[in-house]
C-alpha cells in the first residue's frame, strides 16, 4: 500500500494529499451512509413516536402538542397495570428459571460425558423455532380438554388437574414455561462457552489445593463468569420485553386480558382502538424500561473496557 | 441529458393519450378483507357484476386480523394521497373518515335511487356524515340470535326456545343436571361483548339498550338494569364449559352442531357453519332470536374514498349503484348468509332463519326496537368500544361483583371520551 502512494507523491503534490485525505477518510465515507439510514429509522422514529405520544393522536396521526394527557389516561387505566405486572412476574421468572436450568445444564454437559454434541443440540434445539410455533404447541399441550390434562385423564388419573391456560389467575405462568423450554436451552449454550473458557491451569491449581467439584465451581468457576451472566440477562430480558408472539400464539392475551403485556397493549390500542397517542405512550414508557436495564449495563461495560 | 429531453414530451404524450383512453371506462379498486370461502365468493359476485357493466375492478385483499391489518393499509394509502376507490368498512369507523375529509358521497345516486327508502332509517344514518351519503350497505346481520341444537334439548324435554332469560336459565339449569354444558362460547373479548349487548337488549329493552350502550349515558351505565344484565351474564358464564378461553366462535359452532352443547350466542353468519356442514335448519338445529324484543343490527358496508380522475369518480357511482342493486343484494346475501340491507328485496330463495330475521327487522323498525351493535363496531368508536370489550371480558373471567362492573365500566367510558 505504502509503495505506490510514495510513487504518486512524487508526481503531484495535489493529488497526492488527496488521496491521504481520500485513504484517511474512506471507512467514515462507507459507513456514514449506514449511519444515517439507521439515525433516520432507529432514533427518528423513536423520536417521532416519542412526539407523537404527546399529542392527541387517535386514528391517524395528529401533530398538536397537547401535553401529557395521553400519559395520565395509560396511567389511569388498568389494562396497563396488569400489562405491567405481568411482564415483571413474566420477566423475573423467566430470566431466573432460564438461567439456572441453563447454568446447570451446561455444568452437566461440561463433565466431558460422551455424545455431548448430540444433547447440546437437543437442549438447543427449541431455539430454532420460533415463537409463534412454541406457543401453538404448549397451547395444545396446556389445553385441558385436549393435552396433559385429557390424556392423564384417558391414562386414569381422574383426579388430575393442570388448567391454567384457562385459569385467569395463572395462565401467565404458562407463558413463563413456554418461554423458559424455548430459551433455557440457549443459555445453556451461552454458559458452557463460558465455562469452556475458563483456563485449565486455575482448575488444576484447585484441583492440587483439594477443592472439591462444588467448591471449585461454586468459589472459582461461576464467579469468573460474570460476564456470560450478565449477556445472557441482557438478552433474555430485551426478549421479556418485547414478548409478543408467544402472548398472542399461547394465550391471544387472555382469558380476558389477563396475560397481556406492554406490547400486547400497545398493539391493540393501535391497531385494533384507533388510540395511536396512548399507543405510543406506552411505547416510550416501553422504551424508558428497556434503558433503566441497558443503560447501566452499557455504562458498567464501558468503564470495564476503560480500567 | 438528451434523452430525457426526448423522453419526455413522448411520455407526457403517452399519458394523454393513455388517459383519454381509460376516460370512459370506470375503474374501482377496492380494499377489503373477505378472503374466507363464502365471502370471497360473495365479493367475486360484485366482481363479476362491475366487469360486466364494462368496468375495471382492481381487487386489494388484505387478509388477518378481523381487519386491522387492512386498516394500517389504509392508513398508509390515505396518508401517501393514493386512497383506494372503495374500502371495506363500517359503523362509527365511517363517520371518523368522513371527519378526516378522506371520503366523497354518493349522493347523485343515492338519490337517483332513493336509498332513503328502502333503507332501514337506523341503518343509512350510519352510512351519511352531514347528510350525505358516503357508504353503501350491502348486508344485515342479526347479532341477537340463539343457534340450539335439538336433539340435545329434547334429551331434557326442551322443545321451544326460550324466550325470557329466566327461561333460558331454567333450561340451562335443566341441561346442567344432565351434565350438558348448556352454553358454547368462545372466550374472546368480542364475543363475551356480542354476548353481553344481546343481555343488555334483553334485560334492559331498546332504549336502554340505546342510552347505555349507544349514547353512554353515565346514569344509564351505572343503574340497576345495567347491574341485572350483569348478573345475568354471571349466571351465563356459569353455563360455560371451563375450557372456553381463546376458543374462536366457529369451534363453538361445531359444538352445537356435534351436540356437546345446546346453546350458541352469535350472529347470523354462526348460519353460514351450519350450512356448510350440510344441516338444515329447524330439523339439525334451531333459530330463534335471544331473550327480549329488539334487533342488534350489524352489516357491512363499502365506504367511497377521496378519489380523483373521471374514470374513478364513474367507477365508485357505478359500484355504489351495483351493491344496492336488489339483485346483488341477493346473490351476495344468499352467499353470505345474511339479509339484504334493502328491505324491499324478496326473501322467497332464503332460508327459514333469514326470512325470520327480515320480518323481524320489519317489527323492530316499525316499534323502534331496531338497535347497532355496540360489538360489532356499529354504535360507538372503536376506542371506547375497546373500553366495553376489556370491562365485559374482564368481568366475565373473574369475580368481579355486578356493581363494581357497572361502576368501573362507566368509568371507562369516561376516560376514553
Amino acid at each position: 500500500m505504502s509503495r505506490p502512494a510514495r510513487a504518486v507523491m512524487a508526481e503531484g503534490g495535489v493529488l497526492t494529499s488527496f488521496s491521504r485525505w481520500f485513504e484517511r477518510k474512506l471507512p467514515l465515507l462507507v459507513v456514514s451512509p449506514l449511519f444515517a439510514l439507521s439515525l433516520f429509522f432507529v432514533y427518528g422514529f423513536i423520536a417521532w413516536t416519542a412526539y407523537i405520544s404527546v399529542t392527541k393522536s387517535t386514528m391517524m396521526p395528529v401533530y398538536t402538542f397537547d401535553g401529557l394527557d395521553q400519559y395520565i389516561r395509560l396511567w389511569d387505566t388498568p389494562r396497563w397495570y396488569v400489562a405491567l405486572k405481568n411482564l415483571f412476574l413474566f420477566s423475573g421468572l423467566f430470566i431466573g428459571i432460564s438461567m439456572a436450568i441453563g447454568v446447570v445444564l451446561a455444568i452437566l454437559l461440561d463433565q466431558r460425558i460422551r455424545i455431548e454434541g448430540v444433547i447440546r443440540t437437543i437442549y438447543l434445539y427449541p431455539m430454532a423455532l420460533s415463537f409463534i410455533v412454541t406457543g401453538t404447541v404448549w397451547k395444545w399441550i396446556l389445553n385441558p380438554g385436549l393435552g396433559l390434562e385429557k390424556v392423564m385423564h384417558e391414562w386414569g388419573f381422574e383426579g388430575f388437574r393442570f388448567d391454567w391456560l384457562v385459569n385467569a389467575d395463572y395462565a401467565i405462568y404458562t407463558v413463563v414455561i413456554a418461554a423458559v423450554w424455548q430459551s433455557s436451552g440457549y443459555a445453556m449454550a451461552l454458559f458452557l462457552a463460558g465455562l469452556r473458557s475458563v483456563d485449565d491451569e486455575v482448575l488444576k491449581a484447585a484441583a492440587i489445593d483439594g477443592a472439591g467439584p462444588w467448591r471449585t465451581y461454586t468459589r472459582i468457576v461461576l464467579p469468573s463468569l460474570r460476564p456470560v451472566f450478565l449477556s445472557v440477562i441482557i438478552i433474555l430480558a430485551h426478549l421479556a420485553i418485547k414478548s409478543f408472539d408467544l402472548v398472542v400464539a399461547l394465550t391471544g392475551g387472555g382469558p380476558g386480558y389477563a396475560t397481556d403485556m406492554p406490547a400486547t397493549f400497545m398493539y391493540a390500542y393501535a391497531f385494533q382502538r384507533s388510540e395511536l397517542g396512548m399507543a405510543a405512550a406506552s411505547a416510550v414508557m416501553m422504551l424508558a424500561t428497556v434503558c433503566a436495564i441497558i443503560v447501566p449495563y452499557l455504562y458498567s461495560e464501558l468503564r470495564g473496557s476503560r480500567r | 441529458m438528451l434523452q430525457s429531453k426526448t423522453i419526455l414530451p413522448l411520455a407526457a404524450v403517452a399519458s394523454v393519450a393513455l388517459g383519454s383512453a381509460v376516460w370512459a371506462e370506470p375503474k374501482v379498486e377496492v380494499l377489503h378483507w373477505w378472503t374466507s370461502g363464502g365471502e370471497a365468493k360473495a365479493v367475486g359476485e360484485l366482481k363479476n357484476s362491475f366487469e360486466a357493466a364494462g368496468g375495471t375492478w382492481i381487487d386489494s385483499p388484505i387478509a388477518g386480523g378481523g381487519g386491522d391489518a387492512a386498516m394500517t393499509a389504509l392508513r398508509a394509502r390515505v396518508v401517501a394521497g393514493n386512497p383506494p376507490t372503495a374500502v371495506q368498512l363500517k359503523g362509527p369507523g365511517i363517520q371518523e373518515w368522513a371527519e378526516l375529509g378522506a371520503l366523497n358521497n354518493v349522493d347523485s345516486v343515492a338519490a337517483d335511487e332513493h336509498w332513503d327508502d328502502v333503507l332501514p332509517p337506523v341503518l343509512a344514518a350510519i352510512m351519511k356524515y352531514d347528510g350525505d351519503y358516503v357508504a353503501a350497505p350491502v348486508n344485515i346481520h342479526r347479532v341477537d340470535w340463539m343457534w340450539a341444537n335439538p336433539e340435545v334439548l329434547a334429551k331434557v324435554g326442551v322443545t321451544e326456545m326460550p324466550t325470557t332469560w329466566d327461561d333460558f336459565n331454567a333450561v340451562a339449569e335443566k341441561l346442567v343436571a344432565a351434565g350438558i354444558t348448556p352454553l358454547a362460547h368462545g372466550g374472546q373479548a368480542w364475543q363475551d361483548a356480542t354476548i353481553f349487548e344481546n343481555v343488555v337488549l334483553g334485560i334492559g329493552g331498546a332504549d336502554f339498550f340505546r342510552a347505555s350502550l349507544v349514547n353512554l349515558d353515565d346514569t344509564a351505565l351505572r343503574s340497576e338494569t345495567m347491574v341485572a344484565s350483569f348478573d345475568q351474564l354471571r349466571k351465563l358464564r356459569g353455563y360455560v364449559d371451563p375450557n372456553f378461553p381463546g376458543r374462536d366462535w366457529n369451534l363453538a359452532t361445531s359444538m352445537v352442531m356435534n351436540g356437546e352443547a345446546a346453546f350458541q350466542i352469535m350472529g347470523d353468519w354462526a348460519k353460514g357453519e351450519f350450512l356448510a356442514a350440510g344441516k338444515v335448519p329447524g330439523k339439525d338445529f334451531v333459530c330463534a332470536p335471544t331473550p327480549g324484543n329488539g334487533f342488534v343490527l350489524n352489516a357491512d358496508s363499502f365506504t367511497f374514498f377521496n378519489v380523483k380522475g373521471d374514470d374513478n369518480i364513474e367507477g365508485q357511482n357505478l359500484l355504489a349503484s351495483l351493491i344496492m342493486s336488489p339483485d346483488f343484494q341477493k346473490t351476495f346475501n344468499l352467499a353470505k348468509g345474511s339479509i339484504p340491507a334493502r328491505t324491499d328485496v324478496s326473501l322467497e330463495e332464503f332460508d327459514d332463519c333469514a326470512k325470520l330475521s327480515h320480518a323481524d327487522l320489519l317489527d323492530a323498525m316499525a316499534s323502534d326496537a331496531l338497535v347497532p351493535s355496540m360489538a360489532h363496531e356499529m354504535a360507538i368508536p372503536r376506542s371506547i368500544r375497546g373500553e366495553f370489550l376489556d370491562l365485559v371480558t374482564e368481568f366475565f373471567n373473574s369475580d368481579m361483583s355486578s356493581e363494581e362492573a357497572a361502576n368501573r365500566l362507566a368509568d371507562a367510558v369516561k376516560r376514553a371520551m
